[in-house]
């Protein structure tokens, strides 16, 4: 069970990590939000499923905080964005790679 | 007054829930503390916008949550797989357009779930919701996609789930 657990923890970090990647190599705002939201959606989902396998008693708590993360994350990453939208910045296009 | 009591009693037993959930015990004194605490955070909801008036009570309604839920699940593993393999790839293969998708969803929860389901599908970003069209932002659009087509590929699987249970 330990080792399960461990498993999670490292999948979760991973996630996280490519989500770090991702903000780095994208060229262009929208496509950061994007990179970092999914990865790190599934990567803190990851995280608590395998602090839940180390801790039994802990899994009410990591449920909400759970279900509290998948309701806020996308809410958070699409208010950025529209903030960007409405600010004018445009998206970034291969033909003619923006500043 | 029917609607509500209807908003009182989804605030009611959302917040117990939650109460539960956080307490992590079936305890006399924490059940008598919540469902205090979420009778009053229930009256306090009465008379504002009602924001989970959204729901759709019907006895197959609790299906279409796990389904929709499932689908959740999947889309969020196939889009960060889908994700990790054009950050890894070193030719860094996006397309990025933003592109208008149609909703049949009426009920502001209904929205702000569809797009937020949305942001977390493969290569997808709800940016911004007017009445009931979602601006999308689409990391790998194919040229010349109308509006139909990215309603049909972007939205079109969730909107079957959620209309199950949400309006």
């Amino acid at each position: 069970m330990t080792l399960i657990a461990d498993a999670f923890l490292i999948l979760g970090a991973l996630f996280c990590f490519l989500g770090a990647l991702g903000v780095v190599r994208m060229p262009d705002v929208y496509n950061r939000i994007q990179a970092g939201t999914k990865a790190v959606t599934l990567g803190s989902l990851a995280l608590l499923l395998g602090v839940g396998l180390h801790h039994p008693d802990w899994w009410p708590k990591l449920l909400a905080v759970g279900l509290f993360i998948l309701l806020t994350n996308p809410i958070g990453s699409s208010t950025l964005a529209r903030a960007f939208y409405n600010a004018g910045v445009p998206v970034w296009n291969k033909r003619r790679p923006g500043p | 007054m029917y609607q509500q009591l209807q908003q009182f009693t989804f605030s009611f037993v959302f917040a117990f829930v939650f109460w539960l959930l956080l307490v992590g015990s079936l305890d006399r004194q924490e059940l008598v503390a919540g469902l205090l605490v979420a009778a009053a955070a229930g009256a306090l909801t009465i008379g504002r916008r009602p924001v989970l008036a959204g729901f759709r009570l019907t006895p197959t309604a609790p299906l279409s949550l796990l389904g929709y839920l499932g689908s959740l699940l999947v889309a969020l593993l196939r889009a960060n797989i889908d994700m990790a393999r054009r950050v890894l790839s070193p030719s860094l293969p996006i397309r990025p357009a933003l592109v208008q998708v149609k909703t049949s969803l009426r009920s502001d929860l209904g929205r702000l779930v569809l797009a937020n389901s949305i942001t977390l599908t493969p290569g997808t970003l709800s940016v911004d919701v007017d009445d009931d069209t979602l601006l999308v932002h689409w990391i790998d659009c194919p040229p010349g996609t109308d509006m139909a087509a990215a309603t049909q590929t972007i939205a079109g699987d969730f909107e079957r789930h959620l209309r199950g249970f949400l309006q």
